[in-house]
């Protein structure tokens, strides 16, 4: 229980060692820890950010899908209105056509009658014209009776 | 026993003196006796507790700077990982009662809780090895009588070296005061509280009493500790000298007690550590 200069000496190495703390061990670690609680912190952050992206990118998909869906259903009904267009457009068109055809053949008919009339017509008028004269016993000049011929043929 | 012809007093006594260097009969040198260390008076140096403490500082020192050194904010290794659980742990001490801003502080208590711990640590090397060492290269290398060959370890159990630090810390604490508030402000608060200025003499002696039962009682609580776990460790070793039975019931004592003692060692270096923090904040602040 002597007090004597060791108390000097322990105090001088007491700030000694206090200072070669503060100056060589202190901030170096503090420096250390300080970086990784930022890099931590950083990397929650990150991870953060990357589960929001996540769930805002799946949501994206979601509605980019529906919207996939929609439009492809949409074109899918105007494929249908226009095929039916389409349908309904060639057979108004193949009904004209039928028309169309049958009107001319009906033309054509009407033509051949009156030809095959206009033919028996005369033919009649000839036949009739050889069995006066054969009647007459006689023969009839054409020229005289021309007129009374022409009138006989267009009652026929 | 460090001797076999010693007595159970001289043992003690032994084991309680430091090795301590000085003036005495005319020359300067190690003191053989209790006598001879009286002569010396003040200007002597007890070199054992000296170089013990120096040497833990540096062991503290060279350890932590070596884990700063490589500090990296990636994982830790071994060595940074306990180094930063230490740091960390001074840190939020520091952070929980400290509330001004000096760079000073937190350094100032990872040292003392470090270094009393380490000296404290001390306590539990078997309390003959080091100093039979010491009675052994005293005999043959200086061929000295081992008898006056003093050695203390544990330099917590010197009150030179427990003021020493409380001194340091007291000077610290009036240097921030004075800092902080003013000559006149550390002035006024020694006279003027608790009583007003009516209260002058009164305030005097009650602060006056209070400022100095600080350092004097962080010092005296550290070594009144360590002295008396000392000297209980003395006095088991003691049975070891008296036959098998008492030496075998002696080994359990000591065991018991340096398990028990593990929890003194922390807890003293923890309580000087948050002492010297309280002190210093109330050096920053007003109170």
């Amino acid at each position: 229980m002597n007090i004597n200069a060791t108390l000097i000496g322990q105090s001088i190495a007491f700030f000694l060692f206090v200072l070669f703390v503060m100056k060589y061990v202190w901030p170096p670690l503090m420096a250390a820890l300080d970086e990784r609680k930022k890099q931590i912190a950083d990397g929650l952050a990150a991870a953060e950010r990357g589960h929001r992206e996540h769930e805002l990118s799946e949501q994206r998909a979601t509605e980019v899908i529906r919207e996939a869906h929609e439009e492809a259903s949409l074109i899918i009904n105007r494929a249908q209105q226009r095929a039916s267009e389409v349908v309904d457009e060639s057979k108004g068109k193949a009904m004209e056509e039928a028309e169309r055809i049958i009107e001319s053949a009906h033309s054509t008919i009407e033509q051949d009658t009156n030809s095959a009339r206009e033919q028996l017509r005369t033919q009649v008028s000839a036949l009739a014209l050889a069995g006066a004269s054969q009647i007459l016993q006689r023969e009839v000049s054409e020229s005289d009776h021309q007129q009374i011929l022409s009138e006989l043929s267009a009652k026929l | 026993m460090s001797g076999t012809a010693s007595t159970s007093g001289e043992y003690i006594k032994h084991h309680l003196t430091n090795l301590t260097f000085g003036h005495y009969d005319g020359h300067w040198g190690f003191a053989h006796s209790a006598a001879d260390i009286k002569q010396m008076g003040f200007w002597a140096l007890h070199v054992d507790s000296l170089a013990w403490s120096i040497a833990l500082a540096l062991l503290f020192f060279l350890l932590f700077r070596a884990a700063a050194k490589h500090a990296t904010a990636g994982i830790p290794g071994g060595l940074q990982n306990f180094v930063e659980w230490i740091v960390e742990f001074v840190d939020t001490s520091v952070k929980e009662s400290f509330s001004g801003r000096n760079p000073l502080i937190a350094p100032l208590a990872l040292t003392i809780f470090c270094w009393v711990f380490l000296m404290n640590l001390m306590d539990l090397v078997a309390v003959d090895w080091l100093p039979m060492i010491a009675g052994l290269f005293g005999e043959y290398a200086l061929s000295m009588d081992p008898h006056h060959v003093f050695f203390k370890v544990v330099p917590t159990t010197d009150p030179n070296i427990t003021f020493g630090m409380a001194l340091a810390v007291f000077y610290l604490m009036i240097y921030y005061s004075i800092k902080n508030k003013g000559l006149g402000g550390f002035l006024r608060e020694l006279a003027f509280q608790p009583f007003g200025k009516w209260g002058l003499p009164a305030n005097l002696i009650l602060e006056g009493i209070s400022l100095i039962s600080k350092p004097v009682s962080l010092a005296l609580r550290l070594f009144g500790n360590m002295y008396a776990g000392e000297t209980i460790f003395i006095l088991i070793a003691l049975m070891y000298g008296g036959g098998w039975l008492l030496g075998g019931f002696g080994g359990l004592l000591q065991l018991g007690w340096a398990i028990f003692h593990i929890l003194i060692i922390t807890l003293q270096a923890f309580i000087f550590m948050t002492l010297t923090i309280v002190y210093m904040e109330m050096a920053h602040n007003e109170h």
